[in-house]
């Protein structure tokens, strides 16, 4: 039998050594990819498209393309999820609609990223006939982030202490009014940290542009959102998988110029959140 | 129905609050309150005090569940007549709640928000206002030098006399205050009760007081509640000294409460 001050120590011990081993992963990722990918980082990588069978030249029509995939998801994806989160905090009572609402979007978020893949393939390329395009791919990706945009935009409408909203509507405002002027305001940073959450996975993901955006190889940028476009994720899974004799340091600087994009998302989210909480007034 | 002929700036005519659960809050109250006189509502908690501040601007319609039979006319005019616009009622009869709640914006921004929905965009007129509303709480000689400072960084006493000004900055016709100075030391509490004297030539005032000594401070006329029942209503210099009714006199005289 252990002494109850022994039992302690040992407790505290394995849940510290349970604590530490979580940042082994991140930091064994992280190191590892830079490691190997940090060689492969020159300016024409960055800047060139690609050439002999991708082997040479860079992945600029790759980032583009992730960047034109994200901020197309973040056009159609945010106004939506915003003013959804907005109907769900704001104005909708607890009844039967929107207790279907919340579930629809639960279930929205545990849907496999490659169903959405398929779903896509099915309604926005072949039956509305969109084609493999960037449009194609960004409406795919929206579906997959609203629920994350939605859920998180409307925890920081509710967080938003009921109080200011009896103070505004007492002193003659009107719910829009109040809406726009004291709650949207109050909520902006937990909204803009979701909707750069939301972004970032979508910005990640390979499997719900597989079949809507991406191109194996297009070594120049797309001409409008109906043309297909290269992608950095799509372009690593190809350049790791599909190409014989690829150099090691190239699937590697892909990889660690992917998550260098993701991983700044992250930074700019939480550097939002800690603003914001140092500078909240309540 | 009119109460036109009447004095009263308010009426309330056999008004009863329910909630969905079964619980009255309020009991077919009636009684007339007049203009630029302060008037109490005071009694013990759960007596249906706040309840009915609050139904005097209709902020009980925030509340789900809450059924309002009987009627509250205002210069003679039915509250609850459909078509009535609630939010240019809110703007005639205002209100300050027991805690100070400044909108997370600066004391300038605070006292100008309610004419800013309102439509009203001029800048001088918005400045004017500012220094007359923040005067009329007693606050401006403490704040003119700060005025875009976070409201949220003044005192309890200073925030609830912004709530004040808040209000007063519309112009209402009507003040309510639900415990105004229930979270403020002595010599706030005193400065919110002065301003209460001056701004009664102008307005008329309904507070809940946050004791029976205050309602006894400054009350022109009292309603004694209890229990959602109007025990007692009459002119304050009566009612603290000679209540008609037993129920009154012991809770003015501290047997209960």
């Amino acid at each position: 039998m252990l002494s109850r001050q022994l039992t302690q120590r040992l407790v505290f011990a394995l849940i510290t050594l349970a604590a530490v081993t979580t940042v082994f992963p991140i930091v064994l990722v992280v190191g590892y990819i830079a490691w190997l990918g940090a060689p492969a980082i020159s300016w024409e990588f960055l800047t060139a498209v690609p050439f002999n069978g991708m082997k040479e030249g860079g992945i600029w029509p790759a980032i583009v393309g992730t960047l034109y995939l994200t901020l197309g998801t973040g056009l159609i994806a945010v106004p939506l999820g915003v003013a959804a989160a907005v109907y769900l905090s704001e104005y909708a009572k607890d009844n039967r609609l929107t207790r279907a609402i919340r579930i629809a979007i639960i279930n929205l978020a545990g849907i496999p990223s490659v169903v959405y893949g398929l779903f896509g393939l099915g309604l926005f390329v072949l039956f509305l006939q969109f084609g493999t395009s960037i449009l194609a791919g960004c409406l795919t990706l929206s579906i997959m982030t609203l629920p994350v945009i939605v859920s998180t935009a409307e925890e920081a409408l509710r967080a938003v202490p009921q109080s200011f909203r009896v103070v505004s509507i007492s002193l003659g405002g009107t719910k829009w009014q109040t809406i726009r002027r004291v709650v949207l305001p109050q909520a902006l940073p937990g909204i803009l940290t979701g909707v750069i959450l939301g972004l970032e996975r979508a910005a990640g993901e390979t499997a719900p542009i597989l079949f809507t955006a991406a191109t194996f190889f297009l070594p120049r940028l797309p001409h409008s959102v109906f043309d297909e476009t290269m992608a950095l994720p799509y372009h690593l899974f190809v350049i790791s998988t599909q190409v014989p004799g690829m150099p090691i340091r190239i699937q590697y600087g892909t990889a660690l110029v992917l998550l260098t994009f993701v991983l700044s998302m992250n930074v700019i989210a939480t550097g939002i959140r800690s603003r914001a909480r140092a500078r909240r007034q309540w | 129905m009119s109460h036109s002929k009447s004095n009263a700036k308010i009426v309330v005519d056999h008004l009863s609050i329910q909630y969905d659960d079964g619980t009255e809050s309020l009991r077919a109250i009636s009684m007339e309150i007049l203009p630029n006189q302060i008037t109490v509502l005071f009694g013990p908690a759960g007596g249906g005090k706040s309840t009915l501040l609050r139904a005097l601007n209709r902020l009980t319609d925030l509340v789900d569940g809450v059924r309002v039979t009987g009627k509250i006319y205002l210069d003679g005019e039915d509250l609850a007549r459909p078509g009535v616009d609630v939010v240019a009622l809110r703007r005639r009869v205002g209100i300050v709640f027991a805690q100070p709640i400044p909108l997370p914006m600066t004391i300038r921004q605070n006292v100008t928000y309610g004419l800013e929905l309102a439509g009203l965009r001029h800048r001088g007129k918005l400045e004017t206002a500012l220094e007359k509303a923040l005067r009329a709480a007693a606050l401006w000689d403490e704040v003119h030098d700060r005025l875009d400072a976070p409201a949220v960084a003044l005192s309890g006493g200073q925030q609830q006399r912004l709530c004040l000004a808040r209000v007063l900055a519309l112009e209402p016709e009507v003040v309510l205050l639900d415990e105004p100075t229930s979270g403020l030391d002595p010599i706030s509490t005193a400065k919110v009760e002065a301003s209460l004297q001056e701004i009664k030539r102008d307005y008329t005032v309904v507070i809940v007081p946050h004791s029976v000594q205050q309602a006894a401070r400054i009350a022109d006329q009292a309603a004694f509640f209890l229990q959602g029942e109007l025990v007692e209503y009459g002119a304050g210099k009566d009612l603290f000294v000679a209540p008609k009714d037993k129920r009154t006199e012991d809770y003015v005289t501290g047997r209960f409460g």
